[in-house]
């Protein structure tokens, strides 16, 4: 069987009386990754727009995991990797050697499949971030305090947690402690959210519920979230990236996506005819 | 008979005779496994059996006296205790220091191998060669002379490998998303192993330094070129009586003075034998008990 390369289908958003400039977060260009002598991504050049959600579709291994822990550089953490191209955040090129990891890493904050709270209290999660950066030696307690219920407010925690605050992040639900890995970027104040399946280890009113605050995080924040799961995307995101083997093979909004898909692959995928 | 052949799910031959073996395999498993225990009980009970006639608070408190066959055994257990707690001041920041280094910061290339695989080695040697090699090293090389420090630093060396494998392990039970949660929060790697990976490992550590007191306290060879020995006058009170040994001093200890007055020394009584090793066994006991507590105390403190 001959493996058809497929073709990369990109579009431009820009209105057709293109009375705006389009407003993007991320911007990759021709980026290419290895992990040693295998190649993760192929010439990937995506524009995710600004204060939207993007998901990222494909079958298991097509480099969406890949793909986004590039936003934030975390890909170096995993030793033996290789990148060529260019990625921009926020119109900053990532890799300038005036860039520093830590503050790409604070303004693009990561959720991920399994909810990692730290073992520590919930109060100290939440305040975990500003900790490391130093964001609060000056602030006094009741100025934490408001830090860590505004925090758990936006991702609606604050009443269920508010009276256990000191108690272990770990004893939390896993819906909560998902909630919580979210609350804990709020306080460093990012641009960008990026989410690594994150309902796909909760029950089902766990999922409705955080995709219920993943919709309400639109607008501030730019979201990026990888599923597995169809139904998800369609529910919960404006616009899809469909990646295969490495490459983007379609770049749509959300809705024409599961109407009308362009790329053969893309549909069949859709359908569940593979993946 | 008509029942019987009905029953779908009957015992075959087959299945009779691997059901008493496995019965034969557990019973016989179990047997040498609590068989185990007895020498353990058996020695204690006759070390205290023998040395039931020495024991009182008289022979753990007092100085050995009257060429050692009268009074008690203080001037070597304190010698013994400083041995240890010098040896491990140096050992424990130097065993931690590599096994974060080894755990959290090194690359998987051919030096962290070949460091690993020297630590292995060292956990393997001999203590009479670490003896030899303190000689060499500390006391002669590094013209320390036979004393306190010299001997600490050979106990150091010979504890250094368990200290470094216990850290590198309690190190590695710490779940791989913590970290990956830290970092990707913009931690640097040392913010992340001060703030969540220490804190969540210190117990497993900490056992495995109080383990090596036992180890330190109980090994004779490398100690018996570099610093030990026979008999040292020690006062009977006050201050010099707590701490009758400088860094540079020569010193006794219980190991050492149990093989002195078991192989070297007349007129020693039985008893005075005994005691000295019951009393070492049950340092070493109640050492590995208060480090079983810990460890206990510490991980009823951390859920995940």
């Amino acid at each position: 069987m001959s493996t058809v390369v497929p073709k990369l289908v990109t579009r431009e958003f820009t209105s057709p009386d293109a009375s705006h400039v389009e407003d993007y977060s991320i911007r990759t260009n021709e980026l290419n990754l290895w992990y040693g002598d295998f190649q993760a991504l192929m010439n990937v050049s995506v524009n995710i727009k600004k204060g939207i959600i993007t998901g990222l579709i494909g079958p298991s291994g097509c480099g969406k995991t890949t793909l986004l822990r590039c936003f934030n550089r975390i890909n170096e953490r995993y030793g033996n990797v290789t990148t060529t191209g260019d990625i921009e955040i926020l119109d900053k090129n990532i890799y300038d050697a005036d860039v520093s990891v830590r503050q790409l890493r604070r303004s693009v904050g990561m959720v991920f499949q399994r909810p990692n709270p730290l073992p520590i209290s919930i109060y100290d999660n939440v305040l975990f971030g500003m900790g490391i950066h130093d964001a609060f030696k000056s602030l006094p307690k009741s100025e934490r305090n408001d830090i860590v219920e505004n925090a758990l407010r936006e991702v609606d925690l604050w009443s269920t947690v508010k009276d256990r605050l000191k108690s272990r992040a770990t004893t939390l639900t896993l819906e909560q402690q998902q909630k919580l890995c979210i609350a804990r970027l709020l306080p460093l104040k990012p641009d960008i959210i990026l989410m690594d399946e994150p309902c796909s280890a909760l029950d089902a009113e766990g999922i409705e519920k955080v995709e219920t605050l993943i919709e309400s995080l639109r607008d501030e924040y730019t979201v990026v979230i990888v599923t597995h799961n169809m139904a998800q995307a369609r529910r919960a995101t404006d616009e899809c990236i469909f990646m295969l083997l490495g490459e983007i093979i379609e770049h749509t909004k959300t809705s024409e996506m599961f109407l009308n898909p362009q790329h053969e692959k893309t549909e069949m995928y859709i359908q569940g005819r593979y993946g | 008979m008509s029942n019987e052949l009905k029953n779908p799910f009957a015992a075959t031959n087959q299945e009779r005779q691997a059901r008493k073996k496995e019965k034969l395999i557990q019973l016989s498993t179990q047997f040498i496994t609590w068989l185990l225990v007895i020498p353990v009980v058996a020695i204690i009970i006759f070390l205290v059996y023998k040395s039931w006639p020495a024991l009182s608070v008289e022979f753990v408190t007092e100085n050995p006296k009257v060429r050692m066959t009268a009074g008690g055994i203080w001037a070597p257990l304190i010698g013994t205790f400083f041995l240890v707690l010098v040896s491990l001041l140096i050992a424990a920041p130097i065993g931690i220091l590599a096994g974060v280094y080894l755990n959290e910061f090194a690359r998987d290339n051919w030096l962290t191998r070949f460091i690993n695989l020297a630590v292995v080695n060292l956990a393997g040697v001999p203590s009479i060669v670490h003896g030899l090699f303190g000689l060499g090293a500390f006391v002669y090389f590094l013209g320390m002379d036979r004393c306190l420090l010299a001997a600490s630093c050979t106990v150091a060396v010979m504890t250094l490998p368990v200290i470094i494998t216990s850290t590198k392990e309690a190190l590695a039970s710490v779940p791989m998303s913590f970290r990956v949660a830290c970092w990707n929060m913009g931690a640097t790697k040392w913010q992340t192993i001060r703030t969540i990976v220490l804190p969540n490992s210190i117990s497993g550590i900490l056992t495995g330094v109080i383990l090596q007191v036992a180890r330190a306290a109980g090994e004779t060879a490398p100690i018996l070129f570099t610093g030990a020995m026979i008999s040292s006058r020690v006062a009977d009170s006050g201050w010099d009586a707590w701490v009758p040994y400088g860094l540079e001093d020569r010193f006794m200890a219980l190991s050492y003075h149990l093989y002195i007055i078991s192989t070297q020394w007349q007129n020693v009584p039985e008893s005075f034998k005994f005691g000295t090793a019951a009393v070492m066994i049950g340092l070493v006991i109640a050492v590995n008990s208060i480090s079983i507590g810990f460890r206990i105390y510490l991980r009823s403190r951390k859920k995940w």
